[in-house]
């Protein structure tokens, strides 16, 4: 197992497996463009909504297997598996700028000032618009450079923002559906639980240090333990 | 002496079941005499069962109706796969494969409360009580996408001036069939069901409000509110309630699946009006189906000459 996780190989996979969504989609949206409209067996009757849609579940669901792999790591024992979390955060980063994509592009045809007030009147467009932005500097400094540059205590701090990424995308979507809450509802579930035994994690961690003040806290320089 | 009242059945009551088994006793009959080819090409079919093949056929006798748009009507595969239909399932194309074992027939329609004739009405008759129209009318969902679909049935107004509503009635209640062992999927929809709705009387009477018997030359799909129901264009689409079963004549405002749900995100109206926004999405716009770019939403769904009298002086930000 551990030879498994460790082989160059395997991140290989993971970044294959990473865009088989992607890969689905294109299909679909070729097939469809082949056979000409109207689009409905490959794209269903509204192809703008259901490529929004689909890539925004993406944008959610690495979230959610981002946000576990700390503490399937921990839990499991298998430390290596910190190996891919960068790449998965930054695959719901790709998820998250297809679906803004979608929305600016095709949903809005690029009409700026209709966004702009969508992203002010409408609560659950704010929400999400928010969210992605948040992502953006974690993207951004996700190099090993920009650990080192920020110090790991300050970057682990910064890439704290995806927890807030990760609610206001659940909200994101429960406010968007009109009475079948059950997809939202079960990605706040998940999400809810991740941050749970962030939080567990973390009193236990402070209970465990004898008279925390009174002995210097060792500098943490790693990243890892997110 | 044998004394015996007379059954209380009537020839109406009777028939039409009749009818419908010797319809499907057709239909297999047909089958059956395709050959051995065309029965091993149709044996998939043939597999689910009696309940399957409730399928459209084809109506005849359907003559041009009023108020027909000449826009370009939206394919019949998207008007069957792109569904609102709870019963069958929340997502967009669920509809269309939940609903295909959906026993449509025998149906009746019960007509009741401030009338003075009371009736129920066998689908045979409903289908016979004026000649069927085709009307192609904008249809304007609330989640902001349009469709323009070749509907067939007859004004509304029609079933009413049967039954003879009472001065008592001011509005009409509908509801829509519900059956949790043939609609498992309506337990989780979110929504109360079955499903009901309702129209204010001179609404109802307005010769644009449609029952609705059929789309694009044939029987309603199952997805698309098999066997009857309503359409009433101005209005947004859940306001127009598919597979209908009961028709209450009553004096009060009665209540609304949608509008328990949520009551300030669905009016008792909710007339189509771009002016009057959903509290989360705007109405400015619509989603023509098949179409890139969004076009302007019209008031009352381009329907003004016909309905925006019924409102004159209501304040339509309020009475949403």
């Amino acid at each position: 197992m551990n030879k498994i996780l460790t082989s160059k190989w395997t991140k290989v996979v993971v970044f294959l497996l990473c865009l088989v969504p992607l890969g689905l989609l294109v299909w679909r949206i070729v097939h469809a463009v082949f056979q000409g409209l109207p689009f409905d067996t490959y794209l269903t009757g509204n192809p703008i909504e259901f490529i929004t849609h689909r890539t925004g579940d993406w944008t959610l669901r690495f979230l959610v297997i981002t946000l576990a792999i700390t503490p399937l790591r921990k839990i499991l024992r298998m430390p290596q598996l910190i190996r891919f979390r960068r790449m998965l955060g930054l695959f719901a980063f790709f998820y998250g700028c297809l679906h803004f994509g979608t929305w600016i592009g095709l949903d809005k045809f690029f009409d700026w000032a209709d966004m702009w007030k969508d992203v002010h009147k409408r609560p659950f467009i704010t929400l999400g618009f928010i969210g992605f932005v948040l992502l953006v500097p974690l993207a951004l400094t996700s190099t090993a450079g920009w650990i080192r540059r920020l110090g790991g205590k300050r970057w682990q701090l910064l890439h704290r923002a995806i927890y807030v990424t990760a609610v206001l995308g659940v909200i994101h979507y429960y406010w968007l559906v009109k009475s079948d809450v059950r997809k939202p509802v079960a990605y706040g579930f998940l999400v809810g639980i991740l941050l749970a035994w962030r939080f567990a994690a973390w009193v236990v961690e402070r209970r465990k240090r004898p008279a925390a003040s009174a002995v210097r806290r060792p500098e943490r320089t790693s990243p890892e333990s997110a | 002496m044998l004394v015996k009242r007379a059954p209380d059945l009537t020839y109406a009551d009777v028939t039409p079941k009749a009818f419908y088994m010797g319809r499907r006793n057709l239909l297999l009959g047909l089958l059956v005499t395709t050959g051995a080819v065309a029965a091993w090409k149709k044996l998939p079919g043939l597999l689910g069962g009696p309940g399957t093949g409730s399928v459209p056929v084809k109506l005849s006798g359907v003559i041009k109706g009023p108020y027909n748009t000449d826009e370009k009507i939206t394919p019949e595969s998207t008007v069957t796969t792109y569904n609102n239909y709870y019963e069958f399932g929340t997502d967009k194309n669920d509809p269309s494969q939940n609903a295909k074992n959906f026993q449509a027939s025998p149906w009746s329609v019960s007509v009741e409360g401030e009338v003075a004739k009371p009736r129920k009405f066998t689908m045979d008759e409903i289908l016979k009580l004026a000649p069927l129209e085709e009307r192609i009318y904008r249809h304007r969902c609330v989640e902001a996408w349009s469709i323009v679909v070749p509907w067939i049935g007859y004004s509304f107004n029609t079933i009413a001036k049967l039954v003879q509503p009472t001065p008592k009635a001011r509005y009409v209640a509908f509801e829509s069939y519900y059956d949790p062992r043939q609609m498992p999927w309506g337990s989780g929809s979110g929504i109360q069901l079955p499903y009901v709705e309702g129209l204010r009387l001179d609404e109802a009477m307005n010769p644009l409000a449609l029952l609705c018997v059929g789309m694009y030359g044939e029987t309603l799909p199952n997805q698309d509110g098999a066997p009857v129901r309503m359409v009433i264009p101005w209005k947004y689409g859940f306001k127009s309630i598919k597979s209908l079963v009961k028709i209450r004549f009553v004096k009060d405002q009665p209540p609304t699946t949608w509008n328990l749900y949520a009551s300030n995100e669905y009016g008792f109206y909710s007339n189509v009006n771009p002016n009057v926004d959903h509290p989360r999405w705007s109405q400015a716009k619509e989603r023509r189906l098949g179409e890139f770019f969004k076009r302007p939403t019209l008031m009352f769904n381009g329907y003004s000459d016909q309905v925006a009298s019924l409102y004159a002086g209501m304040d339509l930000r309020k009475n949403f």
